[in-house]
């Protein structure tokens, strides 16, 4: 399996950079795996929408899909698109340290 | 990596309910993956953004061996619509979006929706009778060139 360091620890992660542990993540790798995912600098908006993936994983044990984003998260779906514009789900969930949406939604 | 798809272009041909969500979920779908993609709506298609039908479209019960339901059975009247409300409360509780909504956020999601200009010519359709998601009315030529450079998938 490989692995990433982010913020100086390293973690496991998948082929497609998605943890494998999302207990291993902390906010303080959010920027360093944003950087790696082709995002720039994380603003308020991006912190909203990770924040709102992380407590939909805790929930539910998935993370939201892309219609639960727009209608819950405060952020919709055309501004999610332009803060994530590879895939706002998949994106965010990467960078929140969850894995990845199976939904095909 | 191996080679990736970057665009595609889904032409949507049918009018019914079962022609009608592949295509919207493998536009999302697509969107989702940040692919880039377009919708072209042509023929019977153009009912899923013609704003007097939209709302309505239904699962086809006759001429549909997939129901397996007996033609006879499948042509009486409200039969159509009993079965589109079941798959429809169904997709509900699946957080599949109804149509209207769908395209709104596909079209949110940057996806192109257009329609097919031969076929508004026939139905006699002009940009004031399809929603507002339609960004345009374009020939073939114009989706060919729209398309370039990418996958085409025909529904």
């Amino acid at each position: 399996m490989p692995s990433a360091t982010y913020a100086g620890r390293q973690v496991t992660v998948n082929d497609e950079g998605f943890f494998e542990h999302p207990d291993e993540w902390t906010e303080a790798m959010a920027p360093e795996i944003a950087t790696s995912a082709g995002i720039g600098q994380l603003g308020e908006d991006h912190w909203r929408v990770i924040k709102f993936m992380r407590a939909q994983y805790e929930q539910t044990g998935a993370g939201p899909t892309v219609r639960l984003l727009g209608r819950s998260s405060g952020v919709s779906v055309k501004e999610l698109y332009e803060l994530f514009p590879k895939g706002p789900a998949k994106l965010a969930a990467k960078i929140a340290g969850i894995p990845k949406p199976r939904g095909c939604i | 990596m191996t080679e990736s798809i970057e665009k595609v272009s889904i032409i949507v041909s049918k009018g019914s309910l079962e022609g009608v969500y592949p295509a919207l979920i493998m536009a999302n779908g697509a969107r989702a993956e940040g692919i880039e993609a377009n919708l072209f709506f042509t023929f019977f298609g153009l009912d899923a953004v013609n704003k007097r039908r939209y709302e309505d479209v239904k699962v086809a019960t006759v001429g549909n061996p997939g129901l397996h339901l007996s033609t006879l059975v499948g042509g009486l009247p409200g039969v159509s619509a009993v079965l589109t409300r079941v798959l429809e409360k169904k997709m509900d509780r699946l957080d599949i979006p109804p149509i209207p909504e769908f395209l709104q956020m596909i079209a949110d999601t940057g996806a192109g929706l257009y329609g097919c200009k031969a076929s508004c010519d026939l139905f006699d359709l002009t940009k004031d009778d399809l929603i507002d998601q339609v960004k345009d009315i374009i020939t073939v030529g114009e989706f060919y060139e729209l398309a370039a450079g990418g996958q085409i998938i025909f529904t």
